[in-house]
C-alpha cells in the first residue's frame, strides 16, 4: 500500500530548544494515524510542520510521495482540524463547508451538490443555514470535519478536536469519529495527550516525548510489549516498582525487603546493582493467587477500595513501605469481603512483567 | 429604592443638562432662525431655496460630503494594515508602544498639528529645502493649498479615531480562523476579503462614522491646508454667520450639513448591514 504521508528526520528548533528531534514515521493510506504524548512533546509542533505554518530545519515530508518543502499552508493537500474548530463565525453552516471549494474557484451546483454530500455524511442534512453559534459541540466537531473532508485531502490532520468536550460527548465522538473514517476512508493523523483516544480509534500509535517517537505501534502492541519505560506508563494504566536487578539471563528483582522476585530481562540488558522500574499493570494482578501459582507474591495493606463499576480497583501499600499499587478489583462478588486496612495478598506472573532502566519524565503538567 | 432613584438622577441630570442646554436648545433656536427671513423677520422658505439656487452653496455641499467620504476610505484603508501588525504581528510589548506611537499626536491640538504639516509642506518649508539640497528641485514648488494635501491632513487629524475601534474589533479575532482560512485554501487577499474586513466590520463602521463626522465638520484642517480653495461646506457657515452676519443663512446650512451626515450615516449602516446599536457597543 502506498503511504499517504511520509516523515523523513524532521527537526525543529526553537533557539536552543529542539521541538521535534529527528522524527520519521510513514503513514499508509486510509489509516487512522495517532501522535500521543504529554502536553510540551512537540507534537504540535509537528503537526504544524505537515500543515504548512512551520518549517521544518531539517528533514522531509512528503504527501503522496511529494515533496512539501517551501509549499504554502493552502497549496497542501492536507487539512487540519484545530483544537477550538476555527469554524468562521462571518459564515454559515454551508457557506463554512463550501469555503474551500469556493477558494479552488468551483461555483454553482457542483459546490452545493458537494456540500449538501459531505453535510448528510456527517449526518447533518438539515443544518445549511444555521449559523455557528446555534450548533451544539458535537454538531460544531462535525463541521469542522465536514469542511476539511470535502475538499478531498490526502491526509486529514486533527490536533486534539475532543479535548473541549465533556467527558459523555467525548467517549460517544470517539466511536463516531472512528466509524466516519472508516466510511469516508481519508488518512487521519490525529494528535491527543489522552491514550484512551489513541488506542480505541487508531489503526497505529506513535508515542512521542521530549521531540523524539518513543514507539510506533499497534494500540495492542504498545500495551503488550512497550520498549521503553516511558511508553510503559504513558499507555494504559501501570504499577511501578523501584528494584535493583541480579543474575544473568534470567534476572532477578529485588525490591524493598523481599528479593528473589522473577521477572523478564531489559531488552537492553543491564547491570547488577543499577535501579530499574518493575511495571505490572493493574489487570495483570492478582488478589490471593495461590501458593503454587508460580506468582510473584507480595503481602499487601489495603488503603482504599475505588469502586468505578467494571474498572474498579484497590489501592494497596506492599506490608511496611509507602509505595502504592493499583490492583483490578474483578465485579464477581468474590472478593466483596475485602475491607480496608484488610491485610491481603496480591501476585502476578513474571511473564506479565516488563523490567526498564529508570528515568525521569513528565507525564503531565501540574498545573 | 429610593437611593437608586437618586443615584440614576444624581447621573442623569448632568447629562440632561448637557443634551438640553448645549444641543437640543441651541438647535431648536437655530431651526426657528432658519425658516425665519433675514430682512423682515416673518415665515419663510427662502434660506433653504437659497441653497438650491446659488450653484456655488451646493457644490460646495457635494464636494464636502464626496471628499469627507473619501477621507473615510482612506482612513479605513490605513487603519486595517495599521491594526492588523500592531494585534497580529506585533509582539506584546511592541504592540502597546506602537499603539502609544499612533496616540502620541493626538497629545498636541489640532492647530499644532496642521502647522506641523505647514511647515512641511510650504514654499519655503523642510520638504521643499531638503529638495532643492539634494538638486532634485530648482524652485520650489507650492505643497499647500491643494485638494490631495487638505485630504492627507484630513486623514492624518481623524486617524487615531478609525485606528482605535478596527484594533479592538481585530483583537478579538481569533488567529486560529485565519489559520484555518490559509489552510482551506484562500490566499492572502482571499483571508483579508472573507475573514479578516467581514470581522472588522462593526469596528470599520464605527471608526468610520466617527471620521465622516469628524472630516464632515472640520473647520480648521480644510481652512489651514486647502487655504482660500479648499471650498468646505463649514466656512459656507462661518462665513454666512461671522462676515454677514446672516444667522439665519447659516442656520439652514447647518440644518442642511445634519441632515446630510445623518443621511450618509444611515445609508452607511444600510449597506453594511450594521445596525447602530451593534456599532456604539
Amino acid at each position: 500500500m502506498r503511504n499517504a504521508l511520509s516523515v523523513q528526520n524532521l527537526v525543529k528548533r526553537f533557539g536552543s530548544f529542539t521541538a521535534v528531534n529527528d522524527v520519521s514515521f510513514d503513514v499508509e493510506d486510509g489509516k487512522f494515524f495517532s501522535i500521543l504524548g504529554p502536553s510540551g512533546c512537540g507534537k504540535t509542533t509537528l503537526l504544524r510542520m505537515i500543515a504548512g505554518f512551520y518549517r521544518q530545519d531539517s528533514g522531509r515530508i512528503l504527501l503522496n510521495g511529494q515533496d512539501m518543502d517551501g509549499v504554502a499552508p493552502n497549496r497542501r493537500p492536507v487539512n487540519l482540524v484545530f483544537q477550538n474548530l476555527a469554524l468562521f463565525p462571518m459564515m454559515n453552516v454551508f457557506e463554512n463547508v463550501a469555503f474551500g471549494l469556493r477558494r479552488r474557484g468551483e461555483k454553482g451546483p457542483a459546490v452545493e451538490a458537494k456540500v449538501r454530500d459531505m453535510l448528510e455524511r456527517v449526518g447533518l442534512p438539515e443544518s445549511g443555514k444555521k449559523e455557528i453559534g446555534q450548533l451544539s459541540g458535537g454538531q460544531k466537531q462535525r463541521i469542522a470535519i465536514a469542511r476539511c473532508l470535502v475538499l478531498e485531502p490526502a491526509v486529514l490532520l486533527l490536533d486534539e478536536p475532543l479535548g473541549a468536550l465533556d467527558a459523555k460527548l467525548r467517549e460517544h465522538m470517539k466511536v463516531e469519529l472512528k466509524a466516519l473514517q472508516s466510511k469516508v476512508g481519508t488518512t487521519f493523523v490525529y494528535i491527543t495527550h489522552d491514550q484512551s483516544e489513541a488506542m480505541v480509534m487508531s489503526d497505529r500509535v506513535a508515542v512521542m516525548n521530549n521531540g523524539v517517537f518513543e514507539q510506533i505501534g499497534s494500540p495492542q502492541e504498545l500495551y503488550h510489549s512497550p520498549r521503553s519505560s516511558f511508553v510503559a506508563q504513558f499507555v494504559g494504566a501501570n504499577n511501578k516498582l523501584p528494584v535493583t536487578l541480579s543474575g544473568g539471563a534470567t534476572p532477578m528483582a529485588s525490591y524493598a525487603r523481599w528479593s528473589g522476585l522473577r521477572t523478564t530481562a531489559p531488552a537492553a540488558g543491564f547491570s547488577e546493582g543499577e535501579p530499574h522500574d518493575l511495571f505490572i499493570r493493574p489487570e495483570s494482578m492478582v488478589i490471593n493467587p495461590p501458593e503454587d501459582s508460580g506468582f510473584n507474591i507480595l503481602p499487601v495493606t489495603v488503603k482504599a477500595i475505588l469502586f468505578d463499576g467494571g474498572n474498579s480497583r484497590l489501592l494497596v501499600s506492599p506490608s511496611g513501605t509507602e509505595d502504592e499499587l493499583t490492583v483490578a478489583l474483578p465485579q464477581t462478588r468474590q472478593y466483596d469481603h475485602i475491607r480496608a486496612r484488610d491485610e491481603i495478598r496480591v501476585g502476578w506472573d513474571p511473564s506479565a512483567s516488563l523490567c526498564f532502566r529508570r528515568s525521569e519524565w513528565k507525564l503531565y503538567d501540574e498545573e | 429604592m429610593k437611593s437608586s432613584r437618586a443615584g440614576f438622577l444624581f447621573f442623569f441630570l448632568p447629562v440632561a443638562l448637557w443634551l438640553g442646554l448645549l444641543i437640543v436648545l441651541p438647535h431648536l433656536e437655530l431651526l426657528r432662525l432658519s425658516f425665519t427671513s433675514s430682512r423682515d423677520g416673518g415665515l419663510t422658505l427662502s434660506n433653504y431655496s437659497a441653497f438650491f439656487n446659488e450653484p456655488i452653496y451646493w457644490l460646495t455641499f457635494v464636494r464636502t460630503a464626496l471628499y469627507s467620504t473619501l477621507v473615510t476610505f482612506i482612513a479605513m484603508a490605513l487603519a486595517l494594515p495599521v491594526a492588523f501588525y500592531i494585534t497580529k504581528v506585533a509582539r506584546v510589548q511592541a504592540g502597546g508602544f506602537l499603539m502609544l506611537l499612533v496616540l502620541v499626536p493626538f497629545w498636541v491640538s489640532e492647530l499644532i498639528r496642521v502647522y506641523g504639516w505647514i511647515i512641511l509642506l510650504r514654499e519655503s518649508g523642510v520638504i521643499n529645502q531638503l529638495l532643492m539640497a539634494a538638486g532634485l528641485l530648482d524652485r520650489p514648488i507650492e505643497m499647500l493649498y491643494n485638494d490631495v494635501t487638505m485630504v492627507m491632513g484630513l486623514v492624518y487629524t481623524s486617524m487615531l479615531f478609525m485606528v482605535v475601534p478596527v484594533i479592538g474589533v481585530m483583537d478579538a479575532l481569533d488567529d486560529a480562523l485565519i489559520e484555518a482560512a490559509y489552510d482551506l485554501g484562500a490566499s492572502k487577499t482571499a483571508i483579508w476579503r472573507t475573514i479578516i474586513i467581514p470581522h472588522c466590520t462593526p469596528g470599520l463602521v464605527s471608526g468610520g462614522i466617527i471620521v465622516f463626522m469628524l472630516a464632515l465638520g472640520s473647520y480648521l484642517t480644510p481652512n489651514l491646508m486647502g487655504g482660500k480653495n479648499s471650498l468646505w461646506f463649514t466656512e459656507q457657515i462661518y462665513n454666512q454667520i461671522i462676515l454677514y452676519f446672516n444667522w439665519n443663512q447659516g442656520a439652514a446650512f447647518g440644518f442642511l450639513l445634519l441632515l446630510l451626515s445623518s443621511l450618509i450615516i444611515w445609508l452607511g449602516l444600510r449597506v453594511t448591514g450594521q445596525s447602530l446599536k451593534d456599532v456604539v457597543k
